[in-house]
């Protein structure tokens, strides 16, 4: 995973609530066997609208999404956090996310960040004033800083370790196998398995 | 201070717990299909890594499949591709799976529970947010994406922040025709799409208590419609009798009962927050919206946007009213619906196809609308063969369906076309969900059979 400290990108206003996954990405896309090629579908209904905002030239290569409350509830696809950053998203910012969307979104490097709605709201304004406004997120720092503005955003430490390190999860969890071995040693035998198979 | 039962579960699969770090979960079963897992054993083979557990992992194919000709090769060659990179990766893997014909097949949610898999105490996982469903054992069971998936298949563990706890209680009984589903759809209403984030909720009070197994799936299913990752009920006779006499039931059964038994919310457990609601008020519930926090009364109307108080929600009803192509003050049941959709992992089951066949039979569907019934897995199938329902549903001028995820999200033949309008006991009334244009409106089965005969949304008692 690309370690992420810092970025400075342009942000597109999504003012929409309870943007759920089957918006990001309807289930029509997810038949791909590959974690690429997904962008052709994200928010595909919407993009039919030539006024949706994606659709916009003066969006065309923002990669900050600042989204309405509630952003990725729904199903769990992750397909949702490989399309927004198969499009070329880095940052999304909203007042809500959906826990599971959240915790793919920050498996996977695309860092979501959780704002004041009344900021959201200012954020949407400036951008739609002047779409070229230069948005900063610092990870480091937990910090996005527009014009004049520095917004603090919480994210848990390890987290935020995590992303600046780029470390795969999966590395990290084997590290600890004599753990689960010892876990699995004491597990109770009425515990069913799926092998071999009964019927 | 005593524990709920959500943290008791979770402190029994505690594998490691370090300062500033989340918990390690270790992982009782997981569940796979083929959407959301072969990126997962990509990522396996990329780092010549095994699945740790394969006897804890069970595959079968859903999502894509098709509902009818299922002796032939499925005909979307990318849906093909996706079943058969699942079958390859469980042949390489060593994982079980039921594949299309195979009388385990069917809707992940409901294979589980009918192996006998899904028991209480448990921790189950699967690339799909309504694993919730298993919580109606007594189990913690959530959805998770596929970097998750990939994690569990390679270390049987997941490393988790512990979320809150929410009770919901609902006591007092329910009026004959209101069903488990009328009683989660409330809830979404009451709490909103958000009300559970980073929560995992309890339902807990006498009404609950007096659903059978498979309502209590319904419920818990839904859990993640309110935000909630996951949903549980604590175990008790009518759970332990569902599970006794199933494939893989514990075959020491007296070890596991003496568990099972110790799980449950102590007395002076404290939950984070408590919600209540009376199930001798309830209505049969139906969605008019495009969240599946935008429902009402069946009785009710087509509500004015103008007179949500608050803004976000304001302009989330004008859009929906759009996209649904409602008008403000209609009569819900002056709603004419296309498709009657019958299925889905929320309602499935044996039970819903007898509720739904129970107000059909010996009645025609409406000559307007179309009606599907997808059995939740071919198992279910079978049953409801055995009991002739099959009958009364194509009598009725209904089809009769194999088992599959289907109209529920689309993703396969079954679809609505633009514009149409479904009544569906599913889950999602989001924008698309059904198919490109689709206009959905979420249901129990016996609103779904009454809507089907009918013509307009209804409930048994307008017939």
């Amino acid at each position: 995973m690309e370690k992420f400290i810092t970025h400075v990108g342009t942000g597109v206003p999504l003012r929409r609530s309870n943007v759920d996954t089957d918006q990001i990405i309807p289930a029509v896309y997810l038949k791909r066997v590959t974690r690429s090629g997904f962008e052709d579908g994200l928010f595909a209904a919407w993009r039919n609208d030539p006024e949706f905002v994606l659709n916009q030239p003066a969006y065309k290569s923002a990669t900050v999404l600042v989204a309405g409350a509630d952003f990725g509830t729904g199903s769990s696809r992750e397909h949702a956090v490989w399309a927004l950053q198969n499009y070329g998203f880095k940052v999304v910012i909203s007042s809500r996310f959906a826990d599971i969307f959240r915790g793919n979104s920050l498996k996977g490097g695309l860092l979501t960040i959780i704002l004041e709605q009344s900021d959201v709201e200012a954020m949407w304004e400036a951008i739609e004033a002047e779409p070229a406004t230069p948005i900063t997120v610092n990870l480091e720092e937990r910090t996005v800083s527009y014009g004049a503005k520095s917004l603090p955003f919480a994210i848990d430490d390890y987290t935020r370790w995590r992303l600046m390190e780029g470390l795969d999860d999966i590395g990290l969890t084997l590290k600890q196998t004599d753990f689960i071995d010892s876990f699995e040693k004491n597990r109770p035998a009425y515990k069913p398995a799926t092998l071999p198979i009964r019927s | 201070m005593g524990k709920t039962l959500a943290e008791k579960i979770w402190a029994e699969h505690v594998v490691r717990r370090a300062d500033g770090e989340p918990d390690l979960v270790y992982i009782d079963l997981h569940l796979i299909h083929e959407v959301t897992s072969p990126q997962a054993f990509d990522g396996l083979r990329l780092t010549g890594r095994p699945v740790r557990r394969p006897d804890l992992t069970i595959a079968t194919e859903d999502h894509n499949v098709p509902t009818i000709d299922i002796d032939k090769p499925i005909a979307d060659p990318v849906s093909k591709l996706q079943v058969d990179t699942l079958r390859a990766n469980c042949k390489e893997f060593g994982v079980r799976i039921h594949s299309l014909g195979d009388k385990d097949q069917g809707v992940v949610h409901v294979v589980g529970p009918q192996l006998g898999i899904t028991q209480p105490g448990m921790t189950i996982v699967c690339g799909d947010s309504h694993t919730s469903t298993h919580g109606a054992f007594g189990a913690l069971a959530f959805g998770i994406g596929t970097s998750e998936v990939e994690h569990v298949l390679a270390t049987q563990t997941l490393p988790l922040l512990r979320p809150k706890t929410m009770a919901i209680n609902v006591e007092g009984t329910l009026k004959p025709g209101v069903t488990s589903k009328d009683i989660i759809l409330a809830i979404i209403a009451k709490i909103g799409t958000g009300g559970g984030q980073g929560y995992v909720i309890e339902y807990r009070g006498s009404a609950i208590r007096a659903l059978s197994m498979e309502s209590r799936m319904t419920v818990c299913n839904m859990s993640i419609e309110a935000g909630a990752r996951a949903g549980l009920i604590a175990p008790d006779q009518t759970t332990f009798d569902y599970i006794k006499g199933k494939p893989h039931a514990p075959e020491d059964f007296d070890a596991a009962l003496a568990y099972w038994k110790t799980l449950f919310t102590d007395a002076d457990a404290k939950f984070d927050v408590e919600v209540n609601l009376n199930a001798d008020d309830l209505e049969p519930f139906v969605t008019w919206g495009t969240n599946p926090g935008q429902g009402l009364p069946l009785n009710g109307v087509v509500p004015n946007p103008a007179d949500f108080a608050d803004t976000e929600a304001r302009t989330a009803a004008e859009r929906a009213l759009v996209y649904m192509g409602l008008e403000a003050g209609t009569p819900l049941k002056k709603i004419a619906i296309d498709t009657v959709f019958l299925g889905s992992c929320t309602n499935g089951r044996i039970e819903d196809l007898r509720a739904a066949a129970d107000v059909l039979k010996g009645k025609k569907i409406a000559s307007s609308l179309r009606m599907l019934v997808v059995p939740g897995s071919a198992r279910v199938r079978l049953e409801a063969e055995a009991e002739g329902l099959d009958k009364v549903f194509l009598d009725a001028g209904a089809e009769w369906r194999n088992a599959g995820c289907s109209m529920c999200l689309g993703m396969n033949p079954d679809q609505l076309a633009v514009g149409e309008r479904s009544a569906s006991t599913s889950n999602r009334n989001f924008e698309g969900r059904q198919g490109k244009g689709g206009r959905t409106h979420l249901v129990s089965p016996l609103v779904a059979a009454a809507t089907a005969l009918r013509g307009t949304l209804s409930s048994p008692a307008d017939l």
